[in-house]
């Protein structure tokens, strides 16, 4: 190991840990609505205070999400990865849950139609 | 030369079984996209004893083989993207005196992580993917520099092998 791979170490942990202060300050907030998207549109919005399960019949796929004590989780995918099923549930504002091959995304929002970020 | 693309085609060949090998190792810390990067082995030493055109063809053939075998065109596409900036990144740093093969691998798995989720997030339109982008570049650095240990260790093997006789 040389000198410049240590300094490469170090500047991708600074980066990192930058990236993730920056992040956990962001969504410390507790999202009161689910907001679904598909291929960058918006599919629907869901309360988190209401315990449900929704079936997301998108273009690309099939999913099924559950909402439970204002938490979700995804349940069901046919996409071949399962990434998106694996993925630990979320809580919080601004976390997602990404089916990537369904180009679908489950994102947190505080209920006021006001943070559509456009991409 | 005829060793030479001999040797590449193998390697090819061996990033191939690479891949698929790491599909059957699940390494799942809720993070999705996390991965060895076994097959970055094979780029790396390949860059290291036959050269950057070299290289880049196989890393290059190895995602298109792999997509058409066991992926999807959209899975190619996040591949692509990640592979070619990986690959830029590590042809450039391996020319900068006081980096060794540890830290071009690491390089290329932060990379190679970061294209990938550059690309994600231009197909669902979401910017707040960026929020794995910190646990993503701290494990394509962790596989990074364990791939590296492993190149500084076949790299002087496979030279000796393409520079024998016959």
């Amino acid at each position: 190991m040389k000198k410049g791979d240590v300094f490469l170490i170090c500047i991708v942990i600074c980066l990192a840990a930058a990236g993730f202060f920056f992040w956990s300050f962001r969504s410390t907030g507790e999202g009161g609505t689910l907001t679904v998207t598909v291929d960058g549109k918006v599919y629907g919005t869901y309360d988190l205070s209401e315990d449900q399960e929704v079936e997301i019949d998108g273009e690309w796929g099939c999913n099924r999400f559950s909402i439970k004590d204002g938490t979700v989780r995804m349940i069901e995918a046919d996409c071949p990865d399962q990434y998106c099923v694996n993925h630990a549930p979320v809580d919080k504002e601004n976390e997602t849950i990404i089916c990537l091959p369904h180009k679908l995304v489950l994102e947190i929002t505080d209920g006021e139609e006001n943070n559509e970020i456009d991409a | 030369m005829s060793k030479k693309v001999a040797m590449a085609g193998m390697f090819t060949a061996l990033a191939m079984i690479f891949s698929y090998v790491e599909v059957l190792i699940p390494i799942n810390l809720g993070i999705p996209g996390m991965k060895l990067g076994l097959a970055n082995l094979v780029v790396v030493v390949t860059l290291y004893t036959m050269g950057v055109p070299m290289a880049f063809a196989v890393s290059m053939i190895r995602i298109m083989l792999v997509s058409m075998t066991f992926g999807s065109f959209s899975a190619m596409l996040y591949s692509m993207a990640g592979g070619i900036l990986s690959f830029c990144g590590m042809a450039l740093l391996k020319k900068v005196p006081n980096f060794s093969v540890i830290g071009v691998s690491l390089l290329g798995g932060v990379l190679h992580n970061t294209g990938q989720l550059l690309v994600a997030m231009a197909v669902v339109e979401n910017i707040n993917l960026i929020a794995y982008l910190p646990p993503l570049m701290i494990a394509g650095m962790v596989t990074g520099i364990l791939i590296g240990i492993v190149s500084a260790q076949v790299i002087p093997r496979i030279k000796k092998v393409l520079h024998s006789g016959a």
